[in-house]
């Protein structure tokens, strides 16, 4: 049977604000556990809950750039649970009240076009952090576990989708096509390293064509795109495995473990967790009038949607490339960067930006602002092949080192001796040679064989280490035959 | 001359005088607690260090001549639910029987700041949840005027520690009746101001969108003195109601001409003690004498108001007391094998049986299921007695019942019956739920036990409420004091 997959995400997002969500503790990453703490975020007896209104500002935003409608009237719940990372033994957060509902994504997946709905946006407090000590750092095992409070009370922002995704590479996509949008709005820096975004997905299978659902499971440890992608295309695999042997798939939640590239149970959900949500009493409900909504709506600066068309129009640029050059706001930025400083086609740097530097980066899994090659080296590097001094292939043999050391093309081009010989005589001379070592095949050239002329230029290179300029060297040695 | 005696107004013209010091004001009511507090047990914890040293401190403004507000120097008991940072903070309760807070409530800020003596921190039912001051883990507080008797709850130590001569005038925190209830069994004044008009940073929370802390104090002009500093925008609380500051001293005028106080029978009927009502028919009359019209009105979804409060109260004292788990602080069961175990073992030892027979109420009007049944009907409920409240203030400008359906009872009478227990509270319960501001003031006795008079006043109404209770207490003329 032929199977579709059906996939929603729930992705957190840390807040870039100064301070916690309901206290003025400080968010900075990275500080002595325990530093970053007061009564509130502690959840000390007396201490009271005061709302960041940067925070609410920061979600509004972020539900206008994805066509959410904004609730103009909205509340805090408390989500009651007892666990140590959580001070107050319950989480501030939103139930059926939330800021935003009802938005979209839509994703370019290159040959076709999908929207992904999103169902809300809310907002709400992220908890603190266990370290456990003994038993390999899990909580099986373990001796004794630590808690530091620095992340309890940051501003958590929750963007659950509906389940309209239908490929891992969407669920991809879409996760990508969010986080770009969140930081060109400036509210995140979607650092999944840092866990300031966490994804978590929700997946089942159905035969295609049929509209209910299947049971579905949810995979959490997602930490990265490419665990994302591949934690759905094993899940989904496993799934149909597991349907077509005539088994039944059960509602849990999965973990999913990269090294070993699968995922396995954490726990089951054989029934709900009753997490007693009521009003947070301590928080007035939140009032907003349009006007204020409007002018938040004024300054959301240019999407990624906007970008690429902008990049369309302005550069003529293929719609395939403008897609993947904003992908993230530090790749169009780099382009952006890179064509203001060269006067030549902005499709060279679009190329050069989407073929070798991502290889490379790919490689060694980094983004484009943590790479050692800026703007500077593509632009100086496509100077280099305009003026004839290197040849495109001297240029691909030099990134790797540009890559790795940051050094400007020009030096490294001139250390090894690589720029391209252009001087008539020099190559005659070295025509002269391929001629004499390759009598026989000069001979099958004069008889006809055409074939022969392209082996020719090919020591001719080899000769050089690939410097000669090809096109003189076609020429002369037509001249020569 | 006995100065613990003395009211703040009193002790204030003397202190500028120079006719008393602070640290003989203190030595007088620390002698005072000497000689009562083995008999009625008003404090948890007594700070004669902290008292003394800002007694010095007062003394030396007033021979610097430095002009000094009209709390400076008055000895001042904090109800043991308010924290202040370095001094024990338990709650009545064993969970924090070691408790010592890193910062100050607002509220008992705002009157350190004016210069209180702070005396101690006073006996209450565990988390104040309860209306005898039985349900203290430690120990129960004693009626000064009957040693056998409740002093009422849940801030029981806070109004026998003015009663008795133990502090000047005290805080307290009132969910339910917690301050009006025992400062009528106590023979004195008890104030619950309008919801959010004092902050409550800082007070240990009960349930969050009833608690309002308020003064006791010995006479109505002392309460509004007080009432002057306590008020006031506190940014670290959402609830905290921004107002310009009045001077409620101002309000204090004997002649109520023309304001019209209505009475709700609700009020006046079923449950009341018939001897309690005639007091209060009595001191009914008083108001006629200055010139105020009273008349009859009717709340009619009174009679659903302790149902309701007693839904709401707990689903929020649920979520508020699951942060005493003994991970951070307070007292945690030692030796126990994992989490869970530490959770249940810390939590059943730690808490009393009201706290737990709280807990498990509010947790199961929150569940899934029943959220609707009960928290849902419960809000509706109290939206109902808002509306009751609002049309009887379209007529009236204050209302009056008594404070509690009877004087003190005897320790033990109804401590294992509950619901008798939260019936005590069947005159105040309504005013929380509808954030009002009301005030209990003495109204004569009735078998040698001092009957309180419930006046109830509209949001913010502050200011009419006072100058009614004060023209009913300079007209009626009551002034007894316990023999203790």
């Amino acid at each position: 049977m032929e199977y579709e997959s059906v996939i929603g995400l729930e992705i957190h997002v840390e807040l870039d604000t100064e301070s916690k969500m309901f206290c003025n503790c400080s968010t900075r990453f990275g500080e002595e556990p325990n530093t970053q703490t007061c009564p509130v975020c502690l959840g000390l007896p007396g201490s009271l809950p005061v709302a960041n209104e940067k925070a609410i500002e920061y979600v509004i935003k972020s539900g206008l750039a994805i066509g959410c409608d904004i609730s103009l009237y909205s509340q805090f719940h408390r989500k009651n649970y007892f666990y140590p990372d959580m001070p107050k033994n319950y989480q501030i957060s939103q139930y059926d009240l939330p800021l935003c509902i009802n938005g979209h994504v839509d994703l370019d997946m290159d040959d076709y076009e999908t929207r992904i709905g999103v169902t809300r946006i809310h907002l709400e407090e992220d908890t603190g952090k266990l370290i456990h000590v003994g038993g390999a750092g899990r909580i099986a095992g373990a001796e004794y576990s630590l808690v530091d409070f620095n992340r309890a009370g940051v501003p958590l922002m929750e963007i659950v989708s509906e389940p309209d995704i239908r490929t891992p590479e969407e669920a991809k996509v879409y996760a990508q096509k969010l986080r770009a949008i969140l930081i060109s709005l400036g509210v995140s820096d979607c650092s999944m390293e840092k866990g300031s975004m966490r994804v978590d997905a929700n997946v089942s299978i159905r035969p295609k064509g049929s509209t209910e659902f299947g049971v579905k499971t949810e995979l959490k440890n997602l930490n990265s795109f490419r665990s994302l992608q591949r934690a759905l295309t094993y899940e989904i695999e496993r799934q149909k495995k597991a349907l077509e042997e005539g088994e039944v798939i059960v509602q849990e939640t999965r973990h999913w473990d990269e090294s070993k590239n699968r995922t396995s149970i954490l726990r089951t959900k054989e029934y709900a967790h009753d997490y007693r949500y009521f009003p947070d009493p301590d928080l007035v409900p939140m009032q907003f009038d349009s006007s204020w909504i409007e002018s938040l709506k004024a300054e959301i600066p240019e999407l990624p949607d906007e970008r690429k068309q902008r990049f369309i129009r302005r550069f003529g640029l293929p719609a395939h490339d403008a897609n993947l050059l904003t992908a993230t706001k530090a790749m169009g930025d780099f382009f952006e960067e890179a064509v203001s400083i060269y006067a030549g086609d902005p499709k060279a740097i679009s190329n050069w930006i989407l073929g070798d530097l991502s290889y490379y980066l790919n490689t060694e899994n980094l983004e484009i602002d943590e790479s050692a090659i800026t703007p500077k080296h593509i632009v100086e590097m496509l100077k280099l092949i305009d003026n004839g001094t290197i040849s495109g292939k001297i240029a691909k043999e030099i990134f790797p080192e540009m890559f790795e050391t940051g050094k400007m093309p020009q030096a490294i081009v001139e250390e090894r001796g690589m720029t391209q010989i252009s001087g008539e005589d020099e190559i005659a001379k070295i025509i002269d040679t391929v001629l004499a070592e390759n009598a026989a095949v000069v001979q099958e050239y004069r008889e006809g064989k055409e074939r022969a002329f392209g082996f020719l230029v090919g020591q001719a290179m080899r000769l050089t280490k690939g410097r000669a300029n090809p096109q003189l060297v076609n020429k002369l040695l037509r001249e020569k035959l | 001359m006995e100065l613990y005696k003395l009211t703040i107004h009193e002790a204030h013209e003397k202190l500028v005088s120079k006719e008393i010091s602070a640290r003989e004001f203190t030595e007088s009511v620390f002698s005072r607690i000497d000689k009562v507090e083995d008999k009625v047990r008003s404090y948890l914890t007594l700070t004669k260090e902290i008292a003394f040293g800002q007694a010095e401190k007062v003394d030396r403004k007033i021979a610097s001549g430095e002009k000094i507000g009209p709390l400076a120097g008055i000895p001042a008991a904090i109800k043991d639910v308010m924290c202040v940072e370095g001094v024990r903070t338990t709650c009545g309760s064993k969970i924090l029987e070691n408790y010592v807070p890193v910062y100050t409530s607002t509220a008992a800020k705002n009157l350190l700041n004016e210069g209180i003596i702070m005396t101690g921190k006073t006996n209450m039912d565990e988390f104040a949840m309860g209306s005898s001051t039985e349900n203290s883990r430690f120990f129960p507080t004693r009626n000064p005027w009957d040693l056998e008797r409740v002093p009422g709850g849940s801030s029981g130590g806070s109004a026998t520690a003015v009663a008795a001569g133990e502090a000047i005038f005290s805080l307290g925190s009132d969910t339910g009746g917690s301050i009006r209830q025992p400062a009528a069994l106590c023979g004195i004044v008890g104030m619950k101001p309008t919801y959010g008009l004092v902050s409550r940073y800082g007070l240990v929370a009960f349930a969050s969108s009833l608690d309002q802390i308020g003064p006791f104090t010995k006479d109505v002009r002392d309460c509004a003195i007080t009432l002057n500093y306590l008020i006031g925008h506190d940014p670290l609380d959402s609830t905290s109601v921004k107002i310009d500051k009045p001077d409620y001293t101002k309000a204090l005028s004997d002649d109520l001409k023309g304001v019209k106080i209505g009475v709700p029978r609700e009020l006046m009927v079923e449950g009341i003690d018939p001897k309690v009502r005639e007091a209060v028919e009595n001191a009914l009359e008083v108001f006629g004498k200055s010139g105020a019209i009273v008349a009859e009105t009717s709340l009619p979804n009174l009679d659903y108001a302790l149902s309701a409060y007693y839904i709401i109260a707990p689903a929020e004292a649920s979520s508020n007391l699951a942060r005493f788990d003994g991970v951070r602080y307070g007292y945690r069961v030692p030796g126990t094998e994992d989490l869970m175990d530490m959770y249940m073992l810390t939590r059943a030892e730690g808490f009393g049986d009201e706290v737990k027979r709280r807990i498990m109420l509010g947790t199961y009007a929150l569940s899934a299921g029943y959220y609707e049944a009960y928290y849902g009907q419960a809000q509706k409920v109290r939206t109902l007695i808002i509306r009751d409240f609002n049309r009887a203030f379209e007529e009236f400008d204050v209302l009056v019942s008594p404070t509690s359906p009877t004087t003190a009872f005897k320790i033990g009478e109804k401590i294992d019956d509950p619901l008798q227990m939260y019936l005590s509270d069947i005159c105040t319960i309504p005013v929380n739920l509808a954030g009002l501001p009301a005030i209990s003031v003495p109204c004569g006795m009735v078998d040698e036990l001092p009957v309180g008079l419930h006046i109830i006043g509209k949001t913010l109404g502050e200011e009419m409420l006072l100058k009614v209770a004060y023209s009913f207490e300079q007209n009626f003329g009551w002034n007894e004091k316990p023999a203790l």
